[in-house]
């Protein structure tokens, strides 16, 4: 038989390999990142290397030194503690918001598989094509115009972005899998559908799930930097990237590392979230593996 | 001087041994046929003649059409040759067609990139090509779309696109697997047609002995990436030594030995069921669409018999399946197993469903991945009130697994560890392990290679003796119909059209459209097999 | 093609009705009192009653959101209860700068990713292709706000080719004001298009792998040609879907870049709205932004059907 992966490119050299290897560095290089910052948080809550909330004025605005490695604040606070604490209030966020969105996003996607082409699939998709039309930012902004600015404001917001964005996933990856003959010969076998989705369906789309998950996780790490930067989010005095980055704008022509260490944490937690996302992707497709005859 | 010679071929991708020492010719005017089962290679050294390999693939050997050395040709020259010299028509039409560009795009851009001629004149002559695939301008003028095509018409249009240039070789790779077997001998005509007119060369690559042997001029037998037998069609059958093409030739026309035995009490009583479909209205005022899938069916299935299904995709088969299942309730008619209705009010009867099982076609799609031999073959105990726990239910898996050839301790793998032929046995134990009266086979043969068939019809001949099952037999292959059902139901556009003993209609069909299904059977040559 | 757009057209008209009621609830009837929320726990009632009687409060929630509708269908927005001036006024001022700078940056972000994504597609696993999806890599991981910090560091203040923010205005000419608008809108553009190049990338090359890609191999196309007449039009839809959502995420990212460049835009005067507690700006401003997004989403599905003969025929 042909094997329907037949590649149409001729001759070509093999970079398969190293793309094998590319996939699972990549994994490699995003979980050792990750870790880093998971473990940092962690680290924070029982030590960091100083007490961020002591103000020491007479030490404010240092560069990098040997005492402060990533310099202190305009309050003369350790900005590597900062950045350790502030390592907690973006995890926590993204968690409960991924948290949020599959708790409520799941179910939904899989009812509405069960339910294809019925009234009800169709609302629940409609539904969710609406929460698409208001970014985090702008759910941040009402709950925010009402109630006041928290950090529950960016959990709230970003956990309810996420909602459409996992019943989406789970809907296509159950849809696919409804057509399998294994789930007629569970019907065969008596089972109903909720019994079927929860039996076979959901075990089979937990994959495409943990790689939603992780980019959905570094996806809400930036929307908490952004909320908390423009003030919609982590409120002082609790130490959030956004806000030490929203502190050191004004003195960014003269205390740079102010801005530059907090930014690069958003941007090193993200970028290890969405290789090792990208990496499980791989390891998870069999469209990149191997044919299996 | 041969039109096409592969002399010596070997073909490694990624390291792993594709091809080796594959030779074989194609002179002009003469139809190749290449058999072989899946992995054979067969494919792949059609693949190779157009250079159009997987990447990581390298081969060695010579590869001349026309006088041109393919293996040492430079891609841009290839490209020249590809469409011009040879054309290539695949196996699955749903897919080889863009399906954003019209057919007559499609068709006269084989002609416009090879030659320096103005669109209006490329498009005039991609008509004449598909007037001469048999698709005329008034049904299909150049502006269709594929989506508005049939599988048939689709291959049509793809052969259309290989013929425009008038090749000297015709490369058909599977052309008629992923087809009806009435469409399969309209599309096998028009390719021999074709092939005798323009005196071309071609290579017909398929799984089927049948479908060759009554078209081919030579035949090539490969298994696993060799070449094992070779010669001319008329003698081949006679003549092959080889005991790998000895074994393909015996299974592809094996008859399993089946007890007859004559029908007992009436088992399961169909009778005038209708089942409709509504569609969604096309036009925004209209009426719904109604589609009528089963129209007013009866039959009788008497206990120990075997019963034959016969019927093309959308006759309304796997519909009539679904609603002996319970899986989907009728408009009209009643369905009773042993006397006892399917459906009561609206829910399917558990006491029913529990006596019925089946056995679906897609060896690989029939399984959750996650789960072990134990947990899938159990899964009908879900019907049972009281099913068996504990050391009960480990000999049910052990009986189940032993009856159809497998060892208990398979029960431990999960279903990526067994062969297509394995999983289908595990299915059947599956649908053994309550023990059920019917099972009904829904095309459960039809993905499998034939050797492979052979076996697992036999043991369907010996588990039917052994345990009194009753089988209703759902295929589109007349030949495994035939060789392994007592009776038989034709069925079309949702109506029994005939209905008879299975040898009777099989050599004397009543119907028109059995007489025609049976004409368009491609058939092995007499006292071969 | 008729009934396909009439079916969007009331799907759009829904949506927008149900947004519009979201959005009504949450600012006007979720918290309880508006005019409490606005004045604070420490009003005078009397003061409460003139304000709830101006900003048309007394009715019943129905009578509120009707004439809120009613008014916007009308050009009449209502009127800003700090600024004391009509918000449409306010916003179409506003929206001077926030649409140019959306399309900028939508702009920008297409012209880079499509070649950059074809690009690494047509290369697989080439040089290029492994640079492309290592800088896309880290484009989608910055946050644009610090990427715009940090422009504003090296061009602006190191450099001095930029204006470190605010915006020069239509009346200082076309060139001036877009120079102004320039950071801002690279700002936001650079993650758009890294995910729209890795977007581009990816579904290009499965449409590679499709068997009428082949099919147009075996015709005689080379593979560029294949790319370029076959592949390319059918891997668009998945592309026109992210750039349909990309125009929230622009909207979104550009409240956040205004306030980076201090660009007197809709985001800016969304926050100092926040700020003032002047709840009709947010309310209208919010509305106004969720019809873009919906608009814009509903111009992608009719563009699926421009591109796809299936969806036309429907």
């Amino acid at each position: 038989m042909a094997d329907p992966r037949t590649n149409i490119r001729p001759k070509a050299v093999d970079w398969r390999l190293w793309r094998q290897v590319f996939a699972s560095r990549s994994l490699a290089i995003g979980l050792v990142l990750t870790l880093i910052f998971a473990g940092a948080a962690l680290i924070s809550l029982v030590w960091a290397p100083y007490d961020i909330t002591q103000m020491n004025i007479a030490n404010k605005i240092k560069p990098p030194s040997g005492a402060h490695w990533l310099g202190t604040d305009h309050f003369g606070r350790d900005i590597l503690s900062m950045i350790m604490v502030g390592a907690r209030t973006s995890i926590a966020v993204a968690i409960v918001a991924v948290g949020i969105g599959m708790a409520a996003g799941v179910p939904l996607g899989l009812w509405a598989a069960a339910r294809k082409g019925s009234l009800l699939d169709e609302v629940i998709m409609r539904a969710n094509d609406l929460v698409f039309a208001f970014p985090s930012l702008l759910i941040a902004i009402m709950i925010t115009a009402t109630f006041g600015p928290s950090a529950i404001n960016a959990i709230i917001a970003i956990g309810i972005f996420n909602i459409p964005v996992f019943a989406r996933i789970t809907r296509s990856g159950a849809l696919t899998l409804w057509q399998r003959d294994f789930i007629l010969a569970a019907r065969v076998a008596g089972k109903g559908s909720a019994r079927i989705s929860v039996e076979h369906i959901l075990p089979n789309v937990t994959n495409l799930l943990i790689v939603q998950g992780t980019i959905q996780f570094s996806l809400g790490i930036l929307a908490e930097a952004g909320l908390s930067y423009v003030g919609l989010g982590a409120q002082p005095p609790t130490p959030s990237w956004g806000r030490m980055l929203a502190d050191s704008q004004t003195m960014i022509s003269f205390a740079p590392h102010m801005a530059l260490f907090p930014g690069m944490a958003i941007l090193l937690t993200v970028l290890g979230l969405n290789l090792m996302g990208d990496g499980l992707r791989d390891l998870f497709d069999p469209k990149l593996r191997r044919g299996r005859t | 001087m041969n039109l096409l010679r592969i002399a010596g071929l070997n073909l490694d991708i990624h390291g792993t041994p594709i091809l080796r020492d594959v030779s074989l010719s194609v002179d002009p005017g003469q139809i190749v046929g290449v058999i072989g089962e899946s992995g054979s290679g067969k494919s792949m050294t059609a693949f190779a003649v157009m250079q159009l390999l997987p990447n990581g693939s390298a081969a060695t050997g010579r590869v001349t059409l026309s006088g041109h050395e393919m293996l040492e040709l430079p891609e841009r020259a290839l490209c020249k040759l590809r469409g011009n010299e040879v054309g290539m028509v695949f196996q699955e039409p749903m897919t080889a067609l863009n399906p954003i560009r019209s057919i007559g795009q499609q068709v006269a851009e084989t002609i416009l990139i090879h030659e320096d001629v103005p669109k209006s004149e490329a498009m005039a002559r991609a008509r004449e090509a598909l007037n001469r695939v048999e698709l005329p301008e008034d049904r299909f003028p150049l502006t269709r779309y594929p989506h508005e095509l049939s599988g048939g018409q689709r291959q049509r249009v793809v052969i259309a696109m290989a013929i425009a240039l008038r090749p000297k070789l015709l490369i058909a790779d599977e052309p008629t697997t992923a087809l009806d077997v009435t469409t399969q001998a309209q599309i096998l005509a028009l390719l021999t047609r074709l092939v005798r007119e323009d005196g071309m060369g071609m290579l017909m690559i398929t799984h089927d002995l049948a479908v060759v042997s009554g078209m081919a001029d030579e035949i090539v037998i490969m298994q696993n990436g060799r070449v094992v037998e070779s010669g001319p069609a008329a003698t081949l059958f006679e003549t092959m030594q080889h005991p790998y093409s000895k074994a393909l030739l015996a299974a592809s026309g094996h008859v399993p030995d089946r007890v007859d035995r004559d029908g007992g009490a009436p088992l399961l009583e169909v009778r005038g069921v209708v089942r409709d479909y509504r569609l969604p209205r096309k036009t925004l005022f209209g009426a719904p669409v109604v589609i009528h899938a089963v129209k007013g069916v009866s039959f009788t299935l008497e206990r120990g018999e075997s019963l034959g299904l016969v019927g093309e995709s959308g006759c309304g088969k796997s519909t009539l399946t679904r609603a002996i299942l319970g899986l989907e309730e009728v408009q009209e008619g009643s369905i009773r197993l042993d006397g006892e209705p399917v459906f009561t009010g609206h829910t399917a009867n558990r006491a029913v469903r529990r006596r019925m099982q089946v056995v679906f076609q897609d060896p690989y799609g029939s399984f959750n991945p996650r789960h072990r031999v134990s947990r899938l073959v159990t899964e009908p105990f879900h019907l049972l009130d009281t099913p068996p726990t504990g050391a009960e239910r480990e000999a049910a898996i052990d009986e189940a697994l032993i009856s159809v050839g497998l060892t208990p301790a398979d029960k431990e793998k999960y279903i990526h560890e067994f062969s297509g032929g394995q999983r289908q046995r595990i299915a059947i134990a599956r649908a053994l392990i309550i023990k059920p009266d019917l099972i009904i086979l829904d095309e459960a043969v039809s993905a499998l290679d034939v050797q492979v068939r052979a076996q697992i019809l036999d043991l369907l001949a010996d588990l039917s003796a052994r345990f009194g099952l009753t089988y209703l037999f759902i295929s589109h292959d007349l030949s495994v119909v035939r060789s392994i059902t007592d009776r038989v139901l034709v069925m079309k556009s949702g109506e029994i059209v005939e209905e008879g003993p299975t040898e009777r209609v099989f050599d004397a069909p009543r119907h028109a459209y059995t007489q025609e299904l049976i004409a368009a059977a491609p058939k092995l040559p007499e006292g071969v097999a | 093609m008729l009934r396909y757009t009439l079916k969007r057209l009331v799907s759009l008209a829904i949506s927008l009705a149900i947004a519009s009621v979201v959005i009504f609830l949450a600012i006007e009837i979720l918290p309880g009192d508006p005019a409490a929320n606005m004045l604070g726990v420490n009003a005078q009632e009397d003061t409460l009653a003139a304000l709830r009687d101006q900003l048309g409060l007394n009715g019943t929630p129905w009578e509120r959101y009707s004439s809120w509708i009613g008014g916007m269908l009308t050009g009449d927005f209502g009127t800003s209860y700090t600024y004391r001036t009509p918000v449409a006024e306010m916003l179409g001022e506003r929206l001077w700068i926030s649409l140019p700078l959306a399309l900028y940056a939508l702009t920008m972000s297409t012209l880079i990713a499509f070649p950059a994504g074809i690009w690494a597609a047509s290369k697989r696993g080439s040089v290029a292709d492994v640079t492309v999806m290592g800088v896309t890599q880290i484009g989608v991981a910055i946050p644009n706000f610090w990427f715009a910090m940090l422009m504003v560091l090296v061009f602006a203040i190191n450099l001095r080719w930029f204006s470190a923010g605010g915006f020069a205005g239509w009346d200082a000419g076309f060139f001036a004001a877009m120079k102004s608008l320039t950071l801002p809108a690279i700002a936001l553009a650079l993650p758009q298009a890294s995910i729209l190049a890795r977007v581009m990338r990816s579904s290009l090359l499965d449409t590679l792998s499709e068997d009428f890609v082949r099919t147009a191999r075996a015709k005689g196309l080379t593979r560029r040609q294949a790319l370029w007449r076959h592949a390319l039009r059918n891997a668009l839809i998945p592309v026109l879907t992210i750039i349909g959502m990309q125009f929230s995420f622009l909207i979104a990212g550009a409240i956040i870049i205004e306030n980076v460049f201090f660009l007197p835009g809709l985001g800016r005067m969304i926050f100092q709205a926040i700020s003032s507690r002047d709840l009709i700006v947010v309310e209208s401003a919010v509305m106004l932004l969720v019809f873009g997004v919906i608009v814009v989403n509903f111009a992608v599905e009719i563009a699926y059907a421009l591109v796809d003969p299936r969806l036309r025929a429907r």
